[in-house]
């Protein structure tokens, strides 16, 4: 995992001292309201409906157990004892006190964690796969790769007031993509060409809120090499030509639609004709440098535990369901990927308690060579985990909360914080996200389902991801009431698609219902091999229309 | 009189003044007996009375081309860039433009919404004067140019970039 050397530290304690000074200059009325705004958004800090919230960076996701241990004791120090980790693998407190704001950043950058660019108008933290580095299928470790981009994106002195917010993800598996690049304003898919070489292909203009969209491809191959300075082109025409009159279209996906795709690549490509060779320009050098933090642990030789396991499992049906939903194949032999389950039902998906922050940290140290990683399902990965330990892990998690064995099914559900929490929201989501797990709370039902994504937000800006969900819950306002508009058909994979709306919204209390009723239609049309996205692209929005409004 | 302030953070008195683009019909009015800063592309129209003049600079929009000028930059003696409102970041990227790929050579000038936040952006991007909006105290800028010792990117102001400075 990348480690601060000299330079990292001082800017990061230079940006704590920084946000300090304009802190106390907005408290002593020295800076109006308006122009600290933009500044505490690039510290992270929102105010919300009952405080303000702080969304703490975890770059794409990885975590070390000491950092973990510091979430903790912030969340204790200066918060209500618990977090809430985010789709872009970031943490956010619910409730700090402005004053105490540059206190709990320089609590962070001790442990070399701040909250840079978690929002405003500016390149946010870039997020990628949680397998990263472990999985088998991967072109390469995209983690180089995406610590180049945090560098050269922080501070850009150009690119601090951009028309609108710009996230950037990066992919490096042929077969999945759990970062949904495809929705994102860069999506970056590692790649490699017919001469064998390293590259990447370039998604611009994909995004969900007001106008979701799948990002279209405008370059097919990018030399690894050529990474920042293709970024820097993006950001430049983006900077200079994305609309400022109108918030809601302001986002690069407006623009990119606007020139077609063909005709902001065009541009894209004028401007990086010039910048091409410049001093940004990524040396072999320095990408080895950054790989250098990047190497894989001290393994040990191991052979798979195939026949211990095998056997473990026969004595143990939960272990077993739990091994078959929550742990994945990694690329060593004897090691195993095990994802721990935000999604406990009473829970609000991807909350954390200070005890548990502080029990991840234990387990990253007594498992898993004392990392973590969060994925943008809300949910935490501990990626080097023997098998012959896996039982005794099982064991340890289950009273923690951490074992619900329910992970890619219909109740591993994305959900923002909502009306709970948020003042944007319309309508809750924690409370839907709740209902939902309640109904389908048996088991051997769900995994008879198979896979299924289902995304709540409680607004149009889509923070959960609702477009993307195969099914998506939406709340939405009607005359100051909470109405939930359900949309099918979604994904964030590499056959992204946004969903289609099912029709007239429903009352909350109504949603569970709704959601059997889809789900039976499923249960009824499906062929033995077909997933509820399968089934719904083979027969479409109508039955399901049909079933619910009948 | 703007009080102007330099890239190191000192303060000095100029006379520059920004003519307004003027209404449609009217023309271009110059100040009597002070240096003029007039809009880009009605510099380029009076081209051969205006170029290589040491009174007469341009100043461009944030929406505004820098293109019009290439070529060319280096027959003024100053370019100010408007910041209409601080948060239009478009401004960074022409100021860049000026300076690395047209190679203007004189004083830039951050003029506008200019707030003392945002001078390292802006000095970074190439800027070399700064007059603050006028409500905003002067008197502390130094501090606010160089809050930042260290940068992660090659811009105006650094030709290499932290990973080439590291892995050398």
């Amino acid at each position: 995992m990348y480690v601060y050397d000299e330079h990292d530290r001082k800017m990061a304690a230079e940006r704590v001292a920084q946000f300090r000074d304009q802190t106390r200059r907005r408290l002593a009325g020295e800076l109006a309201e308006e122009e600290y705004l933009p500044l505490r958004l690039q510290n992270g800090l929102y105010v919300q409906r009952h405080a303000p919230m702080l969304r703490i960076c975890v770059p794409y996701g990885m975590l070390r157990s000491k950092q973990l241990r510091r979430l903790a004791r912030v969340t204790r120090d200066y918060d209500k004892r618990f977090a809430h980790f985010t789709t872009r693998q970031n943490l956010q407190l619910n409730w700090p006190e402005l004053e105490q704001v540059p206190d709990i950043l320089e609590e962070l950058a001790e442990v070399e964690m701040h909250a840079n660019q978690t929002s405003g108008n500016c390149i946010r933290n870039t997020t990628t796969d949680q397998f990263a580095g472990v999985q088998s299928d991967e072109i390469a470790d995209p983690r180089p790769y995406c610590e180049l981009i945090r560098q050269w994106s922080t501070f850009h002195p150009e690119f601090a007031f951009l028309p609108r917010k710009f996230k950037v993800a990066v992919n490096a598996s042929e077969k999945t993509d759990r970062a949904a690049i495809q929705v994102h304003d860069i999506g970056l898919q590692m790649v490699r060409n017919e001469a064998g070489e390293l590259g990447f292909r370039v998604h611009v203009g994909g995004g969900l809120g007001r106008t979701p969209m799948v990002g279209p491809v405008i370059r097919n191959f990018l030399p690894e090499l050529d990474l920042l300075t293709y970024l820097e082109a993006v950001l430049r025409v983006y900077n200079r030509y994305g609309r400022r009159d109108n918030k809601f279209k302001a986002r690069i996906k407006i623009l990119v639609k606007a020139l077609t795709p063909e005709g902001f690549a065009e541009k894209v490509e004028a401007e990086w004709a010039h910048i091409k060779d410049s001093p940004t320009r990524l040396t072999p050098e320095a990408v080895e440098h950054i790989k250098g933090f990047f190497t894989e642990p001290a393994y040990e030789a191991l052979e798979n535990a195939t026949d211990l396991l095998a056997s473990q499992r026969f004595e143990n049906r939960e272990f077993d369901q739990w091994l078959a939903h929550n742990v994945d194949t990694h690329k060593k032999p004897g090691y195993a990927i095990v994802t721990l389950t935000l999604k406990q039902t009473g829970t609000p998906p991807g909350d954390v308690s200070d005890e548990q922050l502080d029990q991840i940290a234990d387990l990253a140290d007594e498992f898993s060579f004392g990392e973590a990683r969060v994925t943008h399902h809300q949910n935490v990965v501990l990626a080097d985990v023997r098998q012959d330990r896996l039982l005794e892990l099982w064991q340890t998690i289950k009273p923690m909360g951490f074992a619900t064995a329910n992970l890619h099914t219909l109740n591993d559900i994305i959900c923002c914080p909502g009306g709970d929490y948020c003042n944007l929201a319309n309508a809750k989501s924690i409370p839907v996200a709740e209902a939902i797990q309640l109904r389908f709370d048996d088991m051997d039902y769900l995994y008879d389902l198979g896979e299924i994504d289902l995304n709540i937000s409680g607004c149009m800006n889509a923070c959960g991801h609702h477009h993307v969900g195969n099914i998506g819950v939406l709340g939405v306002d009607k005359k100051g009431d909470e109405f939930y508009q359900i949309s099918l058909g979604g994904s964030s994979h590499h056959d992204a698609q946004i969903g289609k709306i099912l029709g007239p919204s429903f009352a909350r209390e109504e949603v569970p219902d709704v959601i059997s009723n889809i789900v039976n239609v499923y249960v009824e049309q499906r062929t033995s091999e077909e997933t509820f996205l399968d089934t719904y692209r083979r027969i479409g929005i109508k039955p399901f229309k049909e079933r619910v409004y009948a | 009189m703007p009080e102007v302030i330099t890239a190191e953070g000192a303060l000095r008195q100029d006379d520059w003044v920004v003519v307004p683009r003027p209404e449609e019909g009217e023309a271009l009015t110059l100040p009597d007996d002070k240096p003029a800063l007039v809009p880009a592309d009605l510099w380029l129209e009076n081209e051969a009375t205006f170029a290589n003049r040491d009174d007469i600079g341009v100043w461009f929009d944030s929406h505004d081309e820098p293109e019009i000028l290439e070529g060319k930059v280096n027959e003024v003696p100053l370019i100010a860039v408007n910041f209409p409102r601080f948060v239009d970041g478009r401004g960074y990227s022409i100021a860049r433009l000026l300076r690395e790929r047209f190679g203007f050579e004189g004083d830039l000038r951050a003029i506008g919404d200019v707030l003392l936040d945002q001078l390292q952006f802006m000095k970074r991007c190439g800027f070399s004067t700064f007059v603050l909006r006028a409500d905003k105290d002067a008197s502390e800028a130094a501090r606010y140019l160089d809050f930042f010792s260290q940068t992660y990117q090659a811009a105006g102001d650094t030709d290499l970039p932290l990973f080439r400075r590291r892995a050398s």
